[in-house]
């Protein structure tokens, strides 16, 4: 890591420490793991962006069913590729760093399953999150009939207004009830 | 948050019929169709524009719109035909018809709900009221006869600045400004907390600043507070710097990062817990160390006896070498030490070293010293239990789990590919296990079943019961001879070689930790045996007997050294200092509590996984079984909690082990084991073993600490205490002499008459206490009952914004073939002019 280009300025790393829920340590080792990421010529490159394969390389990332929609959640490139800046990547990890509030983690934990970015929960988002969680092959999902009478039982328990979807607050209720959330969505590299 | 959402009907585009009947087309049947078009049109478009959409484009930019597969045309009859079958009744119907036009979609999409899940100008403007909440915190409160009456009574309580016309950059401002106006610790504890990308925040902040700056530079600042500014800045840099330091300093992290990734937050919990007993235990040494150890090694009381000589039987038996050296309690002397008497020990101090030389009163230290750590000690647990508590305590009884398992139950931190693939196994069975519990509930079984299953039951409870009050009389016996046996050798003086005796003491700890080893065994092929209905059921029952088991057998064993052992102390001399006899015995307990461990994974795993993988050529490995291992590590805390008193350095011996503990199950769990198929209720099962190391166990190895303070004689020949009738009354005796040295601490000994010994002030403080308790549980019975009543009003609230948008639909639908038929007609018109 030759180029001073590479190395963190020290406004910017307590800017990130006051800005994010990281520790100095943990934007170091992010910046390190961030810069291996990165071809050798980007890496001269004042802002630069790693596609969304490059970033689905990383170990914490490979096997998470949620991979893609992480990284598109947390894109902010103009062409919604799921492309991530360095920037980007810091966010990912402060929201899913030890630190971070419930409200933080479930704002993001909706976003992520909204497959569809319209802003709510609806049978379509649901039915792809539980395909995510039981497995991606024909043998373990659930058969039709089980998912239709799954979702019509969480939209019971979890629809307050009863108009059929699952918007945020909603969602932040049903996550508030489970102590087990706040230690689950955690990422740690 | 209220955007201004145009339900003016008579708005001219809607009669210019800009709103073309072609665009029947347009009638959508999903949103992400609705969406995605949205974002490719350039400019605003054409049918009824809500003014907060033209006026921010920018906010189209950070709605996601992108990854919409167009061909998801899912029509949702499924939740509009329940709901119309259930409320014939009712004119509405959920939100979900498949016809809705393009203008209702639209206002739909931009609900308040439903933006501030993805677009920043909801997030602003949510932050925004957020600091202008906070900041009317702090300045005066608003009455409620300045709010006007409005048709919305829930507005009331905001402060009414309905400033509904706001772009989102005057939004900005509003939200820059009122930043500045919060104190430093908030404003960094918003700005962390929004849920915005950073390169926002970052923005927000330098603007927030720069104002900042500007506005102290044109105020002129006195010195004193510029001062102390800078000296806020620098004190919150230097905490910052130590937070970073002692992160860094995080024990462990890869390995518990490689297990976690494995095999999930439930058996990451298991050695958390090991690392929690390891700082308790540091704590500690520390605190004995300082007070007691190190004052007594500098100055070395005279041998009375000589030293026995090294052999390696010492580190397993405790006495021989170690018998008389500041591992046990024997070995501290019963005066104040002086600096200046370093030669002549026993002897009382010359004259002339009083005035200059520190003094250390070490049956005082010592008996403070214990006191602290365990009040210490009770106090971190105590409030560990209870936020733990506090955590896993729900108010609602949750009427389903459903939504929570698939909401909640995924574990992010697993990154084996296996063990993900096993992941989603445990959560589809659990997840068809719950859909078969909502099906099957009204199936009852028969009378004949249950009579069964309870005779199962009772024969398993009755044969583990049995079972463990043989073995606890087995110990009782076995004790009661080896202590006769002593008694008697020692009285003879045979000829017995020194090592065999001293090997015949080992045979006690053998014996309890070969029942704590094979006990459990019965109790899990009886488990087996009898067919739990739920698995939460089988591990509470399963981690009932192991307590059961486990409590017996430490009460037994206290009862031989607190009654047996302190009771024989008169009349025999190899029992002369029955203190350092007890830490010896708990030294051994400890040690070869230890090596059964290590022998037991050895063998157990790690022998268990070849044979199932050579002889029976199963592909499934054994579990780790959490609930018997951290029982485990709470019997071995109870027994160095015991031997506090008795033996200084214990907490050093546990700190060894534990270290030693923690990377042998690592090792042996990464090779032999494989990820829990069973769910595991993390955060509760962690209560319960936090609570389980509070109640029983601490509190046992303090109620006997107190009752050898309280009631046993000390030993006349050895210890700190020695000479006297009780170790309270030896503290009494030396705090008097204390005061009567310094009279200007006789409120010390004030205060110890009114509030120590006075039981009035025992029983008023449990009233109160007992008082506050009853009070916060009438509190959160209030609270079900408001979250109750809020449900309801939500739900009312649905029904009127579904009320609205139905009627607003068929407005429009009105509205709209008159212009059909008028433009149809114009069209005819022109049809024939031409």
């Amino acid at each position: 890591m030759g180029t001073t280009a590479s190395q963190l300025p020290k406004e910017s790393l307590s800017e990130y420490q006051e800005l994010t829920f990281l520790t100095k340590q943990e934007i170091l080792l992010a910046h390190r793991r961030f810069t291996e990421l990165l071809e050798g010529d980007e890496r001269n490159h004042p802002n630069p962006r790693v596609p969304m394969d490059a970033i689905l390389t990383l170990t914490e990332l490979k096997s998470n069913p949620f991979k893609k929609r992480i990284c598109q959640v947390f894109s902010t490139s103009e062409n919604r590729d799921g492309s991530l800046t360095f920037e980007d990547f810091l966010d990912l990890l402060s929201a899913f760093s030890d630190s971070a509030t419930l409200e933080i983690k479930s704002h993001y934990a909706f976003r992520i399953f909204d497959f569809d970015d319209d802003g709510t929960l609806d049978y379509g988002d649901l039915e792809k999150l539980v395909n995510c969680l039981t497995g991606e092959t024909a043998d373990t999902r659930l058969s039709s009939e089980e998912m239709r009478q799954l979702i019509s039982n969480i939209l019971d328990e979890s629809d307050i207004d009863k108009d059929g979807t699952v918007n945020l607050s909603e969602f932040q209720h049903v996550i508030s009830r489970s102590p087990d959330f706040v230690s689950s969505f955690k990422i740690v590299l | 948050m209220a955007h201004n959402v145009n339900f003016d009907l008579s708005h001219p585009r809607v009669e210019a019929g800009l709103e073309s009947p072609a665009d029947e087309e347009g009638v959508h049947d999903s949103f992400s169709q609705l969406i995605a078009e949205e974002s490719q049109k350039e400019g605003p478009s054409d049918a009824i524009e809500l003014q907060y959409q033209q006026r921010n484009p920018e906010d189209k930019d950070r709605d996601n719109v992108a990854y919409l597969s167009p061909s998801e045309n899912r029509r949702w009859r499924i939740g509009s035909d329940k709901t119309g079958e259930e409320d014939k009744g009712r004119q509405t119907d959920s939100l979900l018809k498949d016809s809705w036009s393009s203008a209702t979609l639209k206002i739909l999409s931009s609900m308040p709900s439903r933006t501030i899940g993805r677009s920043r100008g909801a997030i602003i403007s949510q932050y925004y009221n957020r600091t202008a909440e906070l900041r009317r915190r702090t300045q005066r409160r608003a009455s409620i006869k300045d709010f006007s009456r409005s048709a919305r009574p829930s507005i009331r309580g905001y402060g009414v600045e309905v400033d509904t016309t706001d772009s989102a950059e005057k939004k900005q401002e509003r939200l820059i400004q009122n930043l500045q106006n919060l104190s430093a610790v908030d404003r960094v504890r918003l700005l962390k907390e929004m849920p915005l990308n950073l390169s926002e925040k970052k923005s927000l902040r330098r603007l927030t600043l720069q104002m900042t700056k500007q506005t102290r530079s044109s105020s002129n600042l006195r010195c004193c507070s510029y001062l102390k500014f800078h000296i806020i800045l620098a004190l919150r840099h230097s905490w910052y710097n130590c937070l970073s330091f002692l992160h860094s300093l995080h024990l462990w992290q890869m390995p518990l990062k490689r297990v976690s990734g494995r095999f999930g937050s439930g058996v990451l919990s298991y050695f958390l817990f090991l690392k929690t007993l390891l700082f308790f235990n540091m704590f500690l040494f520390l605190v004995l160390g300082s007070f007691l150890v190190v004052p007594q090694a500098v100055y070395p009381p005279e041998q009375l006896e000589n030293r026995k000589s090294f052999t390696g039987l010492e580190l397993f038996t405790g006495g021989g070498y170690f018998a008389n050296t500041l591992l046990y309690y024997g070995y501290y002397s019963n005066h104040t030490l002086h600096s200046c008497s370093k030669n002549n020990i026993s002897s009382p101090p010359k004259p002339e070293c009083d005035s200059k030389s520190l003094s250390y009163n070490m049956p005082l230290a010592y008996f403070f010293t214990i006191g602290l750590s365990f009040f210490v000690t009770c106090i971190i647990l105590v409030y560990s239990m209870s936020k733990s508590f506090g955590q896993s305590f729900r108010i609602d009884k949750s009427n389903g789990m459903l939504a929570m398992k698939v909401f909640c139950s995924w574990d992010f931190k697993v990154i084996k590919r296996s063990s993900v693939r096993l992941l989603s196994e445990n959560i589809r069975t659990q997840l068809k296990e719950l859909l078969g519990e909502a099906h099957h509930r009204h199936i009852r079984s028969t009378i004949s079943d249950k009579l069964v299953r309870l005779v199962m039951h009772g024969l398993g409870w009755i044969l583990c019961i049995g079972a463990t009050a043989g073995c606890v009389a087995v110990i009782y016996y076995f004790s009661d001879y080896m202590h006769k046996e002593q008694l008697k050798s020692s009285q003879n003086d045979s000829g017995d070689p020194e090592l065999l005796k001293e090997a015949s003491l080992l045979a006690l700890p053998v014996l309890v930790s070969f029942i704590n080893l094979m006990l459990p065994i019965l109790f899990q092929f009886t488990a087996w045996m009898e067919k739990y209905n739920s698995p939460s059921l089988r591990t509470f029952v399963s981690l009932s007997r192991n307590l059961i088991l486990k409590v017996s057998v430490l009460g037994v064993l206290c009862f031989h050294w607190l009654k047996r052992v302190a009771g024989s102390a008169d009349n025999n001399k190899a029992f002369k200092c029955w203190e350092s006899f007890v830490g010896q015995e708990l030294y051994r307990f400890l040690i070869i509590d230890f090596i059964f461990t290590l022998l037991a994974t050895l063998f157990g795993e790690l022998l268990w996984r070849s044979f199932s993988d050579k002889v029976l050529k199963r592909n499934r490995r054994p579990g780790f079984d959490i609930a018997k291992n951290v029982l485990d590590l709470i019997y071995g805390q109870t027994l160095a909690w015991l031997g506090l008193l008795f033996a200084p350095l214990l907490p050093a011996v546990q700190i060894l082990k534990l270290l030693l503990l923690f990377y042998i199950k690592m090792s042996s769990v990464m090779m032999n084991c494989q990820a829990p198929s069973r769910a595991y209720r993390v955060s509760q099962m962690t209560t319960i073993f936090i609570t389980l190391l509070c109640f029983p166990s601490f509190l046992g190895a303090s109620v006997c600490v107190t009752y050898t303070m309280w009631r046993l004689p000390s030993s006349e020949s050895c210890g700190p205490f020695r000479g006297n009738k009780t170790m309270i009354q030896a503290g009494k005796q030396r705090i008097v002499e204390l005061v009567k040295e310094n009279p200007n601490l006789y409120f010390l000994a004030e205060a110890h008459t009114y509030l120590v010994e006075n039981p009035l002030v025992l029983f008023v403080g449990a009233t109160i206490f007992l008082i506050v308790i009853y009070f916060q549980s009438q509190v959160v019975d209030g609270q079900r009952k408001i979250i109750a009543l809020l449900q309801e009003q939500i739900e009312n609230e649905g029904e009127d914004k579904k009320f609205l948008i139905t009627r607003l639909q068929s407005v429009h639908e009105r509205k709209r073939t008159p212009a059909r038929n008028l433009t149809s007609q114009v069209s005819l018109w022109n049809d024939r002019l031409v």
